[in-house]
């Protein structure tokens, strides 16, 4: 058994008698410091002093659970909740969940992003977990007289194992509260899991299958107001004029509103709205650049040679090892911007009272939103409260915070409790996208083919540092430059599902299946290669696990059959993001002279696999979603404005698109890494090489669709 | 405006909305049955997807006067204690992702299952192929409602 060290200074929190049964915990979970729980006696958690975060168990045997991180789909209810059931030896019947609204006395990094909730909080929910049994197991042998060494803990009861009595958590739950906290206590061996690493059902099957209320869309409150918001259509416009006259005499329709360059029609109803909304005369004027799709191409070319960039990294000398190379490859990889599209438009809830503010509604970040909000109207954050309703898909968009804004705003305006809600084409043309980027790479090999110059320069449009310029096969080359241009625009862009890697790790893998070709080596072998420079000659600073890196190459080749299936064209990608290791390979059939993606294996390492249904959809869902925008996803620009806005411009992949997915993972029982976001990256890699391999042509722009290879077959379709 | 009678969920409820409000808003905003969710609105997406005497339609592009007297079902109604044999099924292959186009998915599922009880691998991509899941759970979803058709009894 693995033993939790206490630190005795913050162990104890406060100790607070409240009245009633029951056990209650409070400890910091998500605090980087305050491990160890205070023992609460409350059968109500709601009368708790809010200054910790609670595990609750009723005298009925309930154990009650507060999540705080958003839950948009990534399941962390369900797994927050095995993880401390486990080391508590609950019944998991008997757990419930409940989302914690925002508070950061309590919590830390109550976000959803960056797959980072469950790296953060391993460790703090298996201590609240362990440290819960203690106290039952301590109770019970207290009643029994008996030495706690002689009781174990089952499945919500604690046995005495020479006679076999035994008592339910409900009938402990009150005396526990009364034991003294250890100054250690007891995690378990990974063999003895019975519930991490199992395939648990989502905690909310029932609410979701029978359409309960619990999305931010649907929230409902007495008095509400519903508003919908007219922003500039274009980037980089702002208003001139507005004539709202028609619009005001529109049935149910009870003002309307400017605020910034918005202008907000407040109703008694979504469509009343929706209706009066086309009504609406704005003019817009120029106020910055307004863009164009057309004219980023040719900005990128021009970036691609500016004397500007910025050096990321720089290792050895790459201009003499291009001087002397024996082969130079070169290519340049393109992509568009892509809106986030949940399917859960934008919405919020606000009502800004004399005082106080209350906000409801969808957010991944509820912590910034609210000092945000805070900032806006100069209310104090404690005057604030944040309730987080379940998200419909967030993959980013809800990192920002202008729908919470304008809700905000627009309810101190018309100091009513509002709901503000987005259309689809509001969300589409409304901003926040994944930045469009180009990459040049360019590699150089020696006579026997070994890559000796390594060059990367990344233009794109918002994108800040479009490169992840430590990561692989940095490090095992001697000479590297690595350098971004980034160019400014009206355009907005944010964090989109795995950002920068979304893109980067398609171009970067496909250059590598080139680079791997023109040395006359397997992709694989040419990758385990160079890994093995990295091992044994490492070059600066190498932010990956070079033992981990080789193990999922490997097990990914040996469980596709790599180079060991006649007829089927396989594709290659490996890559490491959020700390976790996803390797990919993709079989591509030709049927009637078209490339067919039939399957892709992926085989993550993230180490210890929590919830293993989850997971695979975790995977399965990153794959569909890696394939489904390489190959159709775009948005693009004319005049500042998008010329997509809804799902029948803008192609979402659908049911009968996708290929079969072969999802595994490395069992090597390491705490556990993220797993929202690392299977995305490599998919667009795995399925361009393997298309390669099948049509002998290279795909070097996102969406494949649009490149010769398909835009012809797609042409030849038509006719 | 004029009022509708409308039969949704086995009950008679009346609105009084103009006559070109979508069910899908009447659903939501009138009738306090929000289970129905809103993707698109332009009848893309299937996330507002109901049956209208029993067929799976979209409820975000049918104006509320052209509902009549046809039998409604939401979500909500599909079944008493959320025990329908694709609500089942949903839970068993445990398909939710985030859960927003679910409701969608189990309504146009169950539509099928009504009028092919053992519908083949085809049939079930083909009458799936018009709901979106933005967090890519088809396969899931596709497995659902092959297990949802073992437990349907023709
Ligand atoms: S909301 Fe009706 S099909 Fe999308
Ligand atoms: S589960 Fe999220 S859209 Fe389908």
């Amino acid at each position: 058994m693995s033993t939790l060290q206490s630190n005795t200074r913050r162990d104890f929190l406060k100790k607070i008698s409240l009245t009633g049964g029951g056990l209650m915990l409070g400890f910091k979970w998500f605090s980087a410091h305050a491990e160890m729980p205070a023992i609460l006696n409350a059968a109500d958690p709601v009368v708790v002093p809010a200054f910790n975060s609670y595990l609750s168990i009723a005298t009925d045997g309930t154990v009650n659970i507060f999540s705080p991180n958003p839950e948009l789909g990534q399941n962390i209810m369900t797994s927050f909740a095995q993880i401390v059931a486990e080391e508590l030896d609950a019944d998991w019947t008997k757990v419930r969940v409940t989302q914690a609204p925002l508070d950061t006395q309590k919590y830390e990094r109550q976000l959803t992003g960056g797959s980072g909730a469950i790296p953060h909080s391993w460790m703090r929910l298996r201590k609240a977990g362990a440290s819960a049994r203690y106290l039952l197991l301590n109770a019970a042998a207290q009643r029994w007289g008996v030495p706690a060494t002689e009781c174990t803990a089952d499945s919500g009861f604690i046995i005495h194992k020479p006679s076999g009595k035994k008592f339910s958590y409900g009938e402990l739950a009150t005396d526990a509260a009364k034991i003294e906290m250890p100054k250690e206590v007891p995690l378990k061996d990974r063999k003895d899991f019975k519930l991490i690493g199992k395939p648990i059902r989502n905690i909310k099957n029932k609410d979701i299958a029978t359409g309960k209320p619990i999305f931010g869309l649907d929230y409902q409150r007495e008095g509400m107001v519903h508003a919908m918001v007219q922003r500039p259509p274009a980037f980089g416009t702002k208003i001139k004029s507005i004539d709202s006259e028609a619009v005001k005499k529109q049935p149910g329709i009870i003002d309307v509103v400017k605020f910034q360059q918005n202008v907000a029609i407040v109703g008694r109803s979504t469509w009343e709205i929706m209706k009066a909304k086309k009504l609406l005369k704005v003019e817009y004027e120029k106020d910055g650049n307004i863009e164009s799709t057309k004219d980023h191409d040719a900005l990128f070319t021009t970036l691609m040679d500016a004397p500007n960039a910025t050096v990321q990294r720089k290792d050895g000398d790459v201009a003499a090892a291009f001087q002397s190379a024996a082969k130079i490859i070169k290519n340049e990889y393109q992509c568009p911007f892509l809106p986030h599209s949940p399917l859960e438009p934008m919405n919020f809830f606000a009502h800004v009272r004399p005082d106080g503010i209350e906000l409801v509604g969808p957010t991944q970040t509820p912590q910034r939103a609210r000092e945000a909000v805070s900032k806006l109207l100069g209310v104090p954050e404690d005057k604030i409260t944040v309730d987080i309703t379940r998200l419909g898909g967030g993959f980013g968009r809800r990192l920002k915070f202008d729908y919470v804004l304008e809700a905000a705003e627009l309810s101190s305006i018309i100091k009513k409790p509002v709901k503000v809600i987005w259309s689809r084409e509001d969300d589409m043309m409304g901003g926040s996208y994944r930045p469009a980027v180009r990459y040049r790479f360019e590699a150089a090999l020696d006579a026997s083919g070994n890559l000796t110059g390594y060059k990367l320069r990344g233009v794109g449009i918002n994108a800040g540092n479009n490169t992840r310029q430590d990561n692989f096969p940095v490090g095992a080359i001697p000479n590297v430059l690595i350098e971004t241009v980034d160019h400014v625009s009206p355009i907005t862009t944010g964090a989109w599902r795995a950002p920068i890697t979304n893109f980067l790790a398609f171009a970067e893998q496909t250059f590598l299946d080139e680079v791997a070709e023109a040395a006359g080596k397997d992709p694989v072998a040419f990758r385990l290669e160079l890994l093995d420079k990295a091992r044994k000659s490492p070059v600066g600073k190498i932010t990956y696990d070079i033992e981990r890196f080789d193990t999922v190459i490997r097990q990914v080749a040996e469980k596709a059959g790599w180079g060991k299936k006649p007829g089927v064209f396989q594709g290659f990608s490996v890559y490491f993001s959020h700390a976790s290791y996803v390797g990919q390979v993709c079989e591509v059939a030709m049927k009637d002279g078209k490339p067919a993606v039939q399957k892709i294996y992926a085989v993550s390492d993230c180490g210890q696999v929590i919830n293993m249904s989850g997971a695979l959809q975790q995977v399965r869902g990153a794959v569909v979603d890696g394939y489904g925008h390489a190959m159709f996803g775009k948005l693009s620009f004319k005049e500042g404005k998008a010329e997509q806005n809804n799902f029948n411009t803008y192609r979402l992949i659908r049911m009968k698109e996708i290929p079969e997915v072969d999802a595994s993972f490395v069992d090597n029982g390491k705490d556990p890494t993220g797993l929202g976001e690392p299977a995305l990256p490599p998919t667009g890699g795995a399925v361009a090489n393997a298309i390669y391999k099948a049509t002998g042509k290279r795909l070097k722009r996102q969406p494949f669709l649009e490149e010769p290879l398909f835009a012809k077959m797609q042409k030849t379709e038509e006719s | 405006m004029p009022v509708y009678k409308l039969n949704i969920n086995g009950k008679i409820r009346s609105v009084d909305v103009a006559a070109d409000t979508p069910l899908l808003w009447v659903l939501r905003d009138h009738l306090q049955l929000p289970g129905t969710k809103f993707g698109c609105g332009i009848g893309q997406c299937g996330a507002c997807t109901i049956h209208y005497d029993g067929v799976a339609v979209r409820s975000c592009v049918m104006p509320v006067s052209s509902v009549r007297d046809a039998k409604i079902t939401t979500i909500e109604g599909l079944s008493e204690n959320g025990d329908h044999p694709v609500q089942l099924a949903w839970d068993e292959v445990d398909v939710a992702q985030c859960g927003y186009c679910q409701a969608g998915q189990i309504m146009t599922a169950a539509a099928l299952l009504k009028k092919t009880p053992k519908p083949t691998l085809e049939q079930v991509e083909n009458a799936m192929h018009g709901n979106i899941c933005r967090c890519g759970a088809y396969h899931r979803i596709r497995e659902a409602v092959l297990e949802a058709a073992k437990k349907t009894k023709p």
